[in-house]
């Protein structure tokens, strides 16, 4: 489903961060957001995640027809947007398998209904497609998972719960080589007219791996340059500093 | 992290919190005194010898300070309760037996049905006496005896004198010498040698009144190389003036006895919940305390295993939930006083809406003792900014060759956590009450299916605030 940013201007209550936002990925797409550090870009994705700690002051999100501004987290992740996190939380004491099963539950608005054997097979699929050990199921949601276990429990919660935008924040930072194409695996899988998504990033690593449709590049709160994959290459040449020069 | 206080809804309402009209057989009026104690005794016909006991425990409780430490209890009106109430005339075996309001208690609080599930015996007790009784006839033709500490007394006068007092002495503690002067009701439980008692056994303990005082006293022997699991549960109407509880358990578990006995203190928020539990571990014998208080206005209760013989091994399980104008002042005693024993406490308390939850523990070794081993956890997870948490592990080692651990965690719900759950589609209720069952999960874990359900679905009600 298409994303739809206007004008969004946001941030902590001491500091404004997002200095006015426009953007839009069209249903079907793959956009990147590339940027230094400190550009705001982890703000974006957690605003347009609904998290309370940040302050709205204008500017509009809608996904599809759905207003997103108007929702809490849940709502927004209910009604089909999906944040990878980049520093995804421990929660001790509640099992993958059982969070998941809660969270597709909700997403599927099949409380009541649910069919848990088709749910575990589902899931045993997934976890074999990204190379995730089956004892995993049992496992404290993130406990003392490595670096890269989390981040390919954030793609398999992306599989499960199929969303129609993901917004992935550097999902690729601190990852080996193998587990960057799984999570590029992830990412491709879902590819398709009814699937769209900001990738994150600072680094085109990835990018090699997942082709992004356009590339926007963040700098202190803007977008200062669009266009298309091609931008990947020139930044990887030539640097950050070549987008701030030229401003 | 952040501690930015979660967002969880206040206090459920009470959902046990009905009453039906007094309608007691005989209630001497409030306040205690000599002539109360006589009053009880002889409602009951008892042998000289327990009238005699409970008139030394009267004078005691008397003399007694009230404690100086601990939640806060100085508010209790002594001349304020009602100490004896008899709700019928008889023990009944048959639920259709008793009077309607009563039938209707019970089958609201689900017991009838819980009978008819899991339980091998259920003894439930209305105000200050056990109205009804049963137990299943291959446990009674194996010789397990599970009666009313009263009809124990008439049945079995020596079992009950030879044990009576023993474990527990009529002037351990205040509240244990107020219990000794009035106690009514309660369980005597007695397992025959070599048996083992699969499927628990368990008594309810309901108070109707208003302003009123239950002491039961329960006995439990558990003979050479037995088993039982004794669960209690407990629960009062919610009225606006206070009403005390307090019990007194004596267990016994012989050389090679292992004991089970588990509660979900589940009292109305007016109610002080002030017990003495204590047991008696000989040579090669295991005393397990699962001890969930979640209810109540002040609760001060230790369940204690006194390790008497080599090889002997004692365990508390600690579960406190402190909410609104609640004081849980709970934990486990353990005392080593012989080589090789080993004990295990392990306590889990949640303190929110203001509530305050506190862990106290001794663990003490005897002198001259070797190989001793003791473990004790303490986990506590703070909801909001107003709630409070103390830990309080006292230990008293006196022999060199000694194993004592200690490690106590105190933790917040986390704003990270919150919006990493909320953004997989939970509401914010949902999430909290996800952490929190996440944080009692390793210890729910170790409880019977069905009572681990029990604590799930009243803590779920604690966080819900939303009545079933």
């Amino acid at each position: 489903m298409n994303l739809k940013i206007e004008n969004l201007k946001a941030g902590l209550p001491d500091k404004k961060i997002l200095q006015g936002i426009t953007l839009e990925v069209p249903a079907g797409e793959i956009h990147a957001l590339m940027g230094p550090n400190g550009s705001g870009k982890s703000t974006l994705a957690n605003v347009l995640a609904g998290h309370p700690q940040y302050e709205v002051s204008s500017g509009n999100i809608s996904m599809g027809d759905i207003n997103l501004s108007e929702l809490e987290a849940y709502e927004r992740a209910r009604a089909g947007l999906f944040l990878a996190f980049q520093y995804p939380v421990e929660v001790p004491g509640i099992t993958v398998g059982k969070f998941l099963k809660r969270a597709v539950e909700l997403r599927r608005g099949e409380e009541g209904r649910f069919n848990v054997s088709a749910y575990i097979k589902e899931l045993r699929e997934n976890m074999d497609f990204l190379g995730i050990d089956q004892k995993f199921i049992n496992r404290y949601l993130n406990e003392g998972f490595s670096g890269g276990e989390k981040k390919r429990m954030e793609v398999l919660q992306m599989l499960m719960l199929k969303p129609d935008f993901a917004v992935l924040d550097e999902t690729d930072s601190g990852l080996d080589i193998d587990a960057l194409q799984v999570v590029a695996k992830g990412i491709n899988t879902l590819r398709g007219e009814d699937f769209s998504a900001l990738v994150i990033t600072h680094y085109q690593r990835i990018l090699d791996y997942v082709k992004p449709d356009r590339v926007h590049v963040m700098v202190e709160g803007r977008i200062v340059l669009s266009g298309g994959p091609e931008i990947v290459d020139e930044l990887e040449a030539k640097g950050y500093d070549w987008v701030k020069d030229s401003l | 992290m952040s501690d930015k206080q979660a967002p969880v809804s206040g206090l459920a309402d009470y959902k046990y919190g009905f009453s039906y009209p007094d309608q007691s057989v005989y209630k001497p009026g409030k306040g205690l005194s000599e002539e109360v104690v006589r009053a009880i005794s002889a409602q009951k016909r008892e042998p000289e010898w327990m009238l005699e006991t409970r008139l030394r425990a009267l004078r005691a409780f008397y003399r007694k300070p009230m404690p100086n430490w601990g939640a806060g209890i100085g508010d209790i009106d002594f001349d304020d309760i009602y100490y004896y109430a008899k709700p019928t005339e008889s023990v009944v075996k048959n639920w259709e037996d008793l009077p309607e309001d009563i039938l209707k208690t019970y089958d609201r609080l689900g017991l009838p049905e819980a009978e008819k599930k899991f339980l091998a015996g259920v003894g439930a007790q209305y105000d200050s006496e056990v109205v009804y009784h049963s137990i299943q006839e291959d446990l009674k033709s194996q010789g397990v005896l599970f009666l009313s500490p009263e009809q124990a007394l008439e049945e079995h006068p020596d079992i009950v004198k030879k044990y009576f007092g023993t474990i527990i002495p009529f002037n351990d503690n205040k509240f244990a010498a107020l219990n000794t002067a009035v106690w009514s009701g309660g369980s005597f439980i007695y397992v025959p040698p070599n048996i083992k008692v699969e499927i628990p056994l368990q008594a309810y303990f309901r108070i109707n009144s208003e302003n009123f005082g239950q002491f039961e006293r329960t006995l439990i022997i558990v003979d050479e190389n037995s088993f039982v699991h004794y669960i209690e549960g407990c629960t009062a109407p919610v009225y606006t003036t206070d009403s005390l509880h307090s019990a007194v358990v004596e267990i016994v578990a012989e050389k090679g006895a292992r004991v089970r006995y588990s509660t979900i203190q589940n009292w109305s928020g007016d109610i002080y919940n002030l017990v003495t539990k204590r047991a008696v571990a000989k040579e090669n014998a295991t005393v397990e305390w699962v001890d969930g208080n979640i209810g109540s206005k002040r609760t001060m209760k230790y369940p204690a295993v006194w390790l008497m013989g080599e090889g002997a091994h004692g365990e508390v399980l600690s579960i406190a939930f402190g909410g609104k104008d609640q004081e849980q002042d709970t934990g486990g005693k353990i005392v080593h006083n012989a080589s090789n024993t080993s004990s295990i406490i392990t306590s889990k308390s949640i303190s929110k809406d203001g509530g305050t939850a506190t862990y106290r523990g001794l663990i003490k070794v005897a002198e001259g003792l070797h190989n001793v081993k003791s473990h004790v956890v303490c986990d506590a997870l703070i909801l909001d900014e107003k709630s409070i948490s103390k830990t309080f592990p006292y230990m008293e080692v006196e022999s060199d060759d000694v194993s004592v651990e200690h490690e106590a965690r105190v933790s917040r719900i986390s704003e990270d956590q919150l919006f990493y759950l909320t953004a997989r589609g939970l509401s914010e209720e949902e999430a909290s009450m996800m952490i929190v069952n996440g944080f009692l999960d390793p210890l729910v874990k170790q409880l019977p299916m069905e009572y681990a359900v029990e604590l799930n679905r009243l803590i779920e009600l604690e966080m819900e605030g939303s009545v079933g």
